[in-house]
């Protein structure tokens, strides 16, 4: 006799089986790569410390790694991934938060659904359109008002990565201006307070941790952008303070080597590592210091 | 739906009585959102130094009545008013008006509390100190927060941040943040409906205290509240005024059937 009130298991349900596996595995290719890329980042970054202190590394004011006599100091690649980074986000921070609040606080509804998606796309364009634009359109700009210029030259590539960086800033810092409950907004006008009032001391100081997380994040995709720079920027290894002369980032010296007859194996090919496995703590860092800002703050107010 | 415009000074005698002293009129006031109506054509006046509840079922406009009051309307798009609605003589909607400086003058407090992500001073010294108050902060804050019968409770940590207030407390802050202003008029939008009764009580006691110096209007679904708390009573349906009268009239001896019905509690 059956007894249809029964609450005993009949069995093993075999299709939640394989959905939880089958989600499983897709989750675990992408941990599983980035668990590859680390390892081989740290495996040959090791063999090339062991060969070059890393003091020497850290610290070096030369980097000659190609041609005798060679020098490792990376302070040069990194001097040039700062220049970039910090003419990027000179542009990208301010224009990118005065987008936002525009599009957040003032634009009509009309013109905020046609401005965003601009936006968006902009973010979508290919890194290397950028570099093009650089070479043929910021810097013989440039060099029509400077006629100091170099055609490679900091400037420029700055100038396009802030264009680049900027659509980040602007869409995530809106995202965080549109989170603030209105009903903070009505409390503030309610007090007699004007649009402007409302905005600088209410809703941008609300949405703070959201704005600088969007600031982190684009400042770490500065870093890491490559193609951009490399055409623009050039590849000259260098410690000038000159926004005219050409200088070259840690990621346009890994496209350098990487594109160029370097033999594999040698000491001059474990260079990409060791420069790769800094840029990696580097973005690391960053976007960590971003999810923290976000998690840190984000709980206060909902 | 003929509010009586003979002036009465006393209830006792005569149920019908409209306040004397108004410094709000509300002429033929109606509103709508895009071309839906929301109020219609509503009239009277709200009497100074008394309390005025707004009543009605949800949807009957009592909100957006309220909110057109201090121009909170004005935010939302597609909303448009006919009629007056005149303070002190002066048309709230005529075209010399600033907004900014009219809620100035009539503050109001939400439904939900919404202090700002500051400290409970802060939330408090705000609103003065963006419009150019001359004088000691530091009092002003301690006497709009005794107003709202919350200094006790927070004097010790005015520097910690507003969001760790229970709920009640934050009403009482957005309260006092509305208070150091000084306005004329006070609008109050369901300020209990989030709280626990405990937390009711103690706003519908701050409410007595405060009308002495104030002119409050407050919208409530609560019917206990309005009969408790209010000298006056506005009852909504549908966007019209059914009737209007002293709270203990509306209450007692409501000139409309459909008064009658609601505050009876047969619908509602």
């Amino acid at each position: 006799m059956t007894n249809k009130h029964t609450l005993e298991k009949r069995g093993i349900r075999w299709n939640e089986y394989f959905i939880r596996s089958g989600l499983g595995l897709c989750t675990l290719s992408s941990v599983v790569t980035t668990g590859v890329i680390i390892y081989i980042l740290v495996k040959e970054s090791l063999d090339f410390f062991t060969e070059v202190p890393l003091m020497d590394f850290l610290f070096g004011t030369q980097w000659v790694p190609l041609f005798e006599p060679s020098s490792y100091g990376v302070l040069p690649l990194l001097w040039g991934t700062l220049v970039i980074t910090v003419g990027a986000a000179f542009i990208a921070l301010p224009v990118g938060l005065a987008s936002a609040v525009y599009i957040s606080e003032y634009a009509s509804p009309k013109v905020r659904t046609i401005v965003k998606p601009l936006l968006e796309l902009l973010a979508g364009i290919p890194t290397v359109v950028y570099g093009y634009f650089a070479l043929t359109f910021v810097t013989p700009l440039l060099r029509s008002v400077f006629p100091g210029f170099n055609v490679f030259n900091a400037l420029s590539g700055a100038i396009v990565v802030g264009i680049m960086i900027l659509p980040t800033v602007a869409t995530l810092s809106d995202n965080a201006l549109r989170a603030v409950p209105d009903t903070l907004r009505q409390g503030a006008y309610a007090l007699g307070a004007t649009s402007f009032e409302v905005t600088t001391q209410v809703v941008v100081p609300t949405g703070l941790s959201g704005i600088m997380a969007s600031f982190l994040l684009a400042i770490s995709r500065a870093v890491g952008e490559t193609m951009a720079v490399t055409l623009a920027a050039g590849a000259t290894p260098s410690l000038s303070l000159s926004m005219q002369e050409s200088i070259q980032t840690i990621t346009a010296y890994i496209v350098q080597v990487s594109l160029g007859d370097t033999p594999a194996g040698g000491i001059a090919y474990k260079t990409i590592f060791a420069v790769a496995g800094l840029l990696f703590v580097i973005t690391l860092a960053l976007n960590t210091l971003s999810q923290w800002i976000l998690s840190r703050y984000q709980a206060e107010y909902d | 739906m003929n509010p009586q415009t003979t002036p009465e000074a006393s209830d006792s005698e005569n149920p019908i009585s409209i306040p004397e002293n108004s410094v709000l009129d509300l002429q033929k006031v109606s509103i709508s959102y895009s071309g839906n109506p929301a109020v219609n054509g509503v009239s009277f006046p709200i009497a100074e130094h008394k309390i005025t509840s707004i009543i009605g079922p949800s949807g009957c406009g009592k909100s957006t009545l309220l909110r057109s009051l201090n121009r909170m309307n004005d935010f939302v798009d597609g909303v448009t008013l006919d009629g007056q609605i005149l303070y002190m003589g002066q048309d709230l909607y005529g075209n010399d008006i600033d907004p900014v400086a009219l809620r100035r003058r009539i503050g109001m407090v939400f439904q939900k509390p919404n202090p700002f992500p500051k400290s409970i001073y802060k939330n408090v010294a705000w609103g003065p100190s963006i419009n150019g108050y001359i004088g000691s902060m530091d009092e002003l804050v301690e006497q709009s927060l005794v107003q709202a019968a919350l200094w006790e409770e927070v004097k010790d940590r005015l520097h910690e941040s507003a969001l760790g207030l229970s709920g009640g407390q934050q009403q009482r802050l957005c309260i006092a943040r509305a208070l150091a202003m000084s306005p004329d008029i006070l609008l109050m939008d369901e300020p209990c409906s989030a709280l626990d009764p405990i937390s009711t009580a103690h706003i519908e006691d701050l409410l007595f205290e405060l009308k002495s110096n104030y002119t409050i209007v407050i919208v409530t679904h609560n019917m206990q509240q309005a009969s408790r708390a209010s000298d006056y009573t506005a009852f909504l349906e549908l966007g019209n005024l059914i009737e209007f009268g002293t709270t203990r009239q509306i209450f007692t001896v409501p000139q409309q059937k459909r008064t009658e019905e609601y505050v009876t509690g047969r619908f509602g």
